[in-house]
């Protein structure tokens, strides 16, 4: 068993960071006081959109590049609908699921029988050797290690630096915000946008690291897991980190146990890491305090600067 | 007092001292003119107050200076240069600072993250903390730069707002109602500081509809009655008299306050009540003992956040108590019952909290009638009648002269005081055996304040049981039979308003009342509740 630790940890680790992309992402837009539900169709399309342009370009690169394009364009799209026309933002957010469920079918189709050539791990010298954890956390894709450097500039930003705190007070009274001469919406805008590239880049190493093909609806739901995990992380990024993990883990242990024949039905296996993520979430998450101060007081409403 | 003359009328300030000069502003909402033709002058260094009822424009003028809001019409001057203020961000780069009556602080930063996003540039957290200590010391104003802010109570808020407006140096300081969350100490230290910054060359626009706060405070006052000036004058030498006939058109109105009648039964018993704050950052009340009989108006004071909001819940019945069930309304065991079981005992409620709790924003006001008067034949078989809930807001409409756009204007488009006129009069039009008020004039004008406080009277006089909770000491005297302090989640016995006054209540509103043990007990009403609070 000890010698499939390392094993059963680096495919934690991958399995958890779609989501780490994605919620961090959509973590800073929600500060910003937007709650964007459409982070499974802004995955998806991100998803289709690395796959063709890494099938076209044959650099795995130019996919991520594409998938943070097209996450950041769908989240335009909603951004202009919520904070420019003042659209509700759940009916919106869940239309832009749906349709990015669609749109990267469509697009999909022609690239359903392609595969691309699995890209190489990096492992990081001299950390890699470490004995035990040195495999386990330094030999990777690249993109887990942006993800990682993506945890610390998210806590940095929104804790120990201006904009972040700009951001953080737009998101809790957009109204007091405005009135001491905070830009509101462009913020809200930056904010969306960040977190739809995000969810782009998630969707790209799903479809171009993890599993380097195309399958329509490839996220299966971890849009949605993302989401949830913002919410029960108290929207505090290490907490979004250990859900993600999480999540990773359950997956990772549930495919292992369906490969040592537990005489489990395998439907709910894989069911686990959904419930057990949001199981362990809500238990970490039950202190009124952290949710009070933590919580964007203003999610989801709408601002107008001349109401206010 | 100068005449009425629009253009005119702004020359009382000398022109080469005049800091900021406004022409012929004007502001239209859909339903109302908030602003019409308005002129106004401030020279260098001068505290001038704008005085005017609640809904006259004064808020709404004071944003068109600061640039939340446009003007429709009108010029603005600064400095003797015309100026349009874009944004609020624009108005503090030229040296205007203001202090919102509903404070614009972030509750989940700490002060000095509040001060540092109203900066310029990023400033060093650490030096601009001591900065924020050097400042709030030199104007007497203490806050401790460190604290998160929801942590703060109303006043300290209001010293961060201040302190935050001083760190940018204004040339002119707006302070809308700065005195609605202070104790009379705390706004007397507020004074001196505001005294001092006029002194070193600062002007301060001053809102207020508390006309002796003027005519201590204040060098000029300008006049407003709805959306238009009426006059100005030079408060120093006018009475309250005088001010309050410029500011609602007519004498004020005088409440008429006979003895409470003796010997009502209890509506309202409240026997060792002891309970923790749901909230967090709530006060856990502490073996709290209270009767309110029919007939009499009992007062609670007490600086706020000191338990009142844990109290009126759990009497509101917000707070479910079970257990024990030390509430008893109308002689009902109410202590397990919800708030609309306790409404049916006969009960009323006005909360603090106008926006949100007292009325929905989103609803017309018919509607928010029907929220809590159904039972007054609004509603048959489960079906609303329209025709009496519009009726009955209608009413309530007139009887209480609330300013609005009639039964289908929505809650959120009034004045808080006319919104606070039309909530208490819903209340009060149910006819309630005991009402029980939060706050009933809060940021209320003195014309709308007179009146609530003699309808309350009134209802008295009808046999009502009536408990109002106030920061305002004046109110509590002008209305109550007796009066109890609230501090720390601890209730005082109550005292016969008439045995006290404001100095002994301000004294125990800090805390300090088990050295009058041997007070006399107060007659008539001494029912065993109160003897067991002085035990």
């Amino acid at each position: 068993m000890t010698d499939q630790l390392v094993p059963i940890l680096v495919a934690t680790i991958a399995a958890g960071t779609p989501l780490v992309f994605a919620a961090l992402g959509e973590l800073v837009t929600e500060k910003s006081g937007v709650l964007n539900l459409g982070v499974e169709g802004m995955m998806l399309v991100g998803a289709v959109a690395a796959f063709a342009a890494t099938a076209a370009s044959g650099s795995p690169w130019s996919g991520v590049l594409a998938g943070a394009a097209a996450g950041g364009a769908m989240a335009l799209v909603f951004a202009v609908l919520t904070l420019t026309l003042m659209a509700n933002q759940v009916a919106a957010g869940l239309a832009l699921s749906l349709f990015g469920v669609g749109l990267s079918a469509f697009v999909g189709k022609a690239y359903e029988s392609v595969s691309l050539a699995p890209s190489p791990p990096l492992a990081i010298p001299l950390a890699a050797d470490l004995p035990g954890i040195g495999p386990a956390l330094f030999v990777h894709q690249p993109l887990v290690y942006v993800s990682w450097a993506l945890f610390a500039a998210v806590a940095w930003f929104l804790y120990r630096s201006r904009p972040g705190l700009v951001l953080r007070a737009v998101g809790e009274s957009p109204q007091s915000a405005h009135a001491i001469g905070c830009p509101v919406i462009p913020i809200r805008y930056l904010a969306t946008l960040f977190g739809g590239a995000m969810a782009g880049v998630g969707g790209a190493f799903l479809s171009v690291f993890y599993t380097p093909l195309w399958v329509e609806n490839m996220t299966a739901g971890r849009g949605w897991i993302a989401l949830a995990l913002v919410v029960f992380a108290t929207w505090r990024p290490a907490r979004v980190m250990i859900g993600a993990y999480l999540f990773g883990g359950v997956t990772v242990v549930q495919f292992f146990a369906q490969g040592e024949g537990v005489a489990v039905p395998a439907q709910f296996l894989s069911m686990l890491p959904y419930l057990a993520t949001i199981v362990v979430l809500v238990l970490i998450s039950r202190n009124i305090n952290t949710i009070r101060l933590n919580a964007p007081v203003s999610l989801a409403k709408p601002f107008h600067p001349e109401v206010a | 007092m100068t005449a009425t003359a629009p253009h005119d009328a702004a020359a009382g300030a000398p022109a080469a001292g005049r800091l900021l000069e406004l022409r012929g502003i004007t502001k239209r909402y859909p339903a109302v003119v908030a602003n019409e033709n308005v002129d106004l002058a401030v020279a260098r260094g001068e505290i001038h107050a704008v005085l005017g009822e609640n809904g006259a424009g004064k808020s709404t003028l004071m944003k068109i200076i600061y640039g939340v809001v446009k003007p429709d019409a009108g010029r603005m001057l600064w400095e003797g240069r015309p100026v349009v203020v874009a944004n609020p961000a624009h108005a503090r780069a030229i040296g205007i600072g203001m202090v919102f009556q509903h404070f614009s602080l972030f509750e989940t930063l700490t002060v000095v993250e509040n001060v540092a996003l109203a900066l310029p540039g990023a400033p060093d957290l650490a030096r601009l903390a001591r900065e924020i200590e050097r400042v709030s010391e030199l104007y007497g104003l203490p806050v401790d730069p460190r604290r998160l802010v929801h942590s703060l109570s109303v006043g300290e808020r209001q010293r961060v707002e201040v302190v935050r407006c001083l760190l940018q140096k204004p040339k002119l300081l707006i302070m809308d109602e700065p005195t609605s969350v202070l104790t009379p100490q705390a706004a007397r230290r507020l004074f001196e500081t505001l005294r001092k910054l006029a002194a070193e060359g600062c002007s301060i626009l001053y809102i207020s509809h508390k006309l002796d706060e003027i005519r201590e405070l204040c060098h000029r006052a300008t006049v407003l009655r709805a959306g238009k000036v009426t006059g100005h004058c030079d408060p120093r030498r006018e009475t309250a008299g005088s001010m309050a006939r410029m500011m609602i058109g007519k004498d004020l109105p005088h409440c008429e306050h006979a003895p409470a009648r003796e010997g009502g039964v209890p509506r309202l018993v409240i026997a060792g009540l002891s309970r923790g704050a749901d909230d967090p950052f709530g006060v856990d009340l502490q073996d709290v003992h209270l009767t309110v009989h029919a007939g009499e108006i009992v007062g609670i004071a007490g600086v706020s956040g000191n338990g009142q909001r844990e109290l009126l819940a759990a009497i509101s019945g917000e707070a479910r108590l079970g257990g024990k069930l030390p509430v008893r309304i109308c002689s009902v065991e109410a202590g397990r019952l919800s708030p609309g079981r306790r409404r049916r005992l006969g009960m009323c409620f006005v909360p603090e909290e106008r926006l949100g709790r007292g009325a929905v924003p989103e609803m017309t006001l018919a509607e928010n009638a029907l929220l809590t008067a159904h039972r007054r034949g609004m509603v048959r078989a489960g079906m609303i009648r329209f025709r009496a809930m519009r009726e009955f807001a209608a009413r309530c409409i007139e009887r209480f002269g609330v300013k609005c756009g009639g039964p289908e204007a929505e809650a959120k488009s009034l004045s808080g005081g006319n919104l606070q006129k039309f909530i208490v009069g819903r209340e009060m039009l149910q006819e309630p055996k005991l009402l029980v008020v939060s706050q009933p004039t809060w940021g209320v004008d003195v014309g709308a304040a007179a009146f609530i406080r003699q309808s309350l009277v009134d209802l008295r006089n009808a046999g009502a049981a009536i408990l109002v909770v106030s920061e305002e000491l004046d109110e509590l005297f002008e209305i109550c039979d007796r009066i109890a302090v609230i501090a720390k989640g601890r209730l005082s016995p109550a005292r016969r308003a008439a045995d006290s006054d404001v100095e002994e209540i301000g004294q125990w509103m800090s805390g300090l009342w088990e050295a009058d043990d041997n007070a006399p007990p107060p007659a008539g009403h001494g029912s065993g509740a109160q003897r067991a609070a002085r035990a």
